[in-house]
């Protein structure tokens, strides 16, 4: 069936009279219901799991990506003069906005996690942190590393690089995961769409049959069942998202800075996506019902 | 009105039908008999444009079938009223609902309380049967209900097929009666049959034409009938 936009427009508007021709189909009509509530509901996880992804990815990726660590690791009485002369070469590198020697303070505060608040920080032989804040360009590692072995033997530098691309490319195909989930959704629940109304179809020949000899357009007879199985559809929809997005608030919250099971939610812009799921299942009911429409018409013609 | 020139049908790779010729004049009362099989449904679903000759031409109200869509078809079928032997009805729905369906289709008004369709409930005489499904109705009731569904369009032309062969001498005299009575009213006529008493006494009523198919060919039935 080729596009209409008439004959589309004709099939979305309500004709109680139309809507009668075909006979209630109590099996294809729960199998919509069904699939269509089961398909948005997944569809909410799909998504919030897509958009947790996101946030994590970026999270990761913009507090990560433009800061690097340097530690002096050196016997007690050189580390004043190694942390110097790191700082030195580090605010004359073309690329750095920044370098500044931790406090004990701040690295006490990195340790706590793991060792308590009461740590005796002056007793262990901790090496001196470096916090270095780099700009969007970022800066030659390779040369750094260099010129940190002549003037600062003790420094090693550590640009985040190692860890943090796999954890960054983790988050991202997470997303892409979930946005290829919500995909097979959609098309899963087209394919059983298309079942559904082929099955009504086949079982409503003699229907068919009758209102062909009475005049009616293939257009008439289409719309008929395209507005039952998209209304089907929105309903089932419109329940399996608010079923997901109460089983969504039901997972327990973890702090912005966990990862993604923790962070299992809906969040700003992501509401549109949620709302837009039933009447996107709607559409793609009606778009699935139409094909399958113009391919029994056709075959009974 | 309906003309087919040198129509010929074919199904699974054998001619079902050939060399057809016909103009069927407004207002005209036409039979058509032939043996079982001989091809009597599928001429006439041809002269509605349900089928499409493989050769030939099929012109309904001056329009060659073969250039049009479905759909135009389909809207040049409602100015046919169709009566089948079998009574095609959707089953879920009441008579009146049934009867009013090409008002339905059409997109014109299909209230089944309008005065319209109460009287030709009447004229069939189904007024007591209205909100009756059609699996509840007698063979007779539902032939009239049938013929009442084919004249709600006030088309200008009914085709029946074999409309008495599911029910009593009683009944088919009852429908040859209302499908006189439409012919009198200027509607042009066309029934497929091989009751030959249905001819017979439609002949002794108005002015016929009688056509036979046989061998696959249109004739003019003899003086016989």
């Amino acid at each position: 069936m080729s596009i209409d936009l008439r004959a589309t427009a004709r099939m979305l508007k309500f004709d109680e009279k139309a809507d009668r021709v075909v006979p209630p189909t109590g099996f294809t009509a729960r199998l919509t219901l069904f699939s269509a509530f089961a398909m948005s509901f997944l569809a909410v996880f799909a998504l919030a799991l897509s958009l947790a992804a996101g946030r994590v990815a970026d999270r990761w990726g913009s507090e990560l990506a433009q800061s690097s660590t340097l530690r002096i690791s050196a016997p007690a009485g050189e580390t004043a003069t190694q942390t110097e002369a790191a700082l030195r070469v580090l605010r004359t590198t073309p690329g750095i906005v920044d370098a500044r020697a931790l406090t004990v303070e701040e690295q006490r505060a990195l340790l706590s996690p793991w060792f308590g608040s009461d740590l005796p920080i002056d007793d262990l032989p901790l090496p001196q942190l470096i916090d270095i804040i780099e700009t969007e360009a970022g800066y030659d590692a390779a040369g750094l590393r260099l010129r940190l072995a002549a003037e600062a033997p003790a420094a090693v530098l550590d640009d985040h690089a190692r860890w943090r691309r796999p954890l960054i490319d983790a988050a991202a195909r997470l997303r892409l995961l979930g946005w290829a989930a919500i995909l097979l959704i959609a098309t899963a629940s087209a394919a059983m769409v298309t079942l559904a109304a082929n099955a009504a179809l086949a079982a409503n020949a003699q229907v068919i049959a009758v209102l062909r000899l009475v005049g009616a357009t293939d257009t008439y007879i289409a719309s008929a069942f395209v507005r039952r199985f998209a209304l089907r559809a929105l309903t089932g929809a419109a329940f399996g998202t608010l079923l997901g997005i109460v089983a969504l608030m039901l997972v327990p919250a973890g702090s912005d800075t966990t990862g993604v099971l923790t962070d299992l939610s809906i969040q700003g812009i992501g509401w549109v996506w949620v709302v837009l799921i039933p009447p996107l299942s709607g559409l793609v009911a009606f778009v699935a019902t139409r094909y399958a429409a113009g391919r029994v018409l056709e075959d009974l013609a | 009105m309906i003309e087919l020139e040198n129509v010929a049908y074919s199904y699974g790779g054998g001619e079902l039908l050939t060399d057809m010729t016909l103009k069927v004049a407004p207002g005209s009362f036409h039979f058509l008999t032939g043996p079982s099989g001989s091809g009597k449904t599928t001429f006439l679903k041809l002269c509605y444009g349900a089928l499409q000759a493989t050769a030939g031409h099929v012109r309904l109200f001056d329009r060659d079938v073969r250039g049009l869509g479905r759909d135009d078809v389909a809207v040049l079928r409602r100015k046919i009223g169709v009566v089948h032997q079998d009574c095609q009805f959707l089953d879920h729905l009441p008579v009146t609902e049934n009867v009013a369906l090409p008002l339905a289709v059409s997109g014109q008004d299909a209230d089944p309380e309008q005065a319209n369709l109460k009287e030709l409930l009447a004229w069939v005489g189904l007024t007591s049967r209205a909100n009756a499904l059609p699996p509840e109705l007698s063979g007779g009731e539902r032939q009239r209900a049938a013929l009442a569904r084919a004249v709600i369009m006030s088309p200008d032309v009914i085709l029946a097929d074999e409309p008495t062969g599911n029910i009593d001498w009683e009944m088919s005299q009852r429908l040859l009666t209302l499908l006189v009575e439409l012919n009198r009213m200027g509607k042009t006529i066309m029934v497929a049959t091989h009751d030959l008493g249905l001819i017979r006494a439609a002949k002794a009523q108005v002015q016929t034409r009688v056509l036979r198919i046989s061998n696959r060919r249109l004739q003019m039935a003899g003086a016989d009938l």
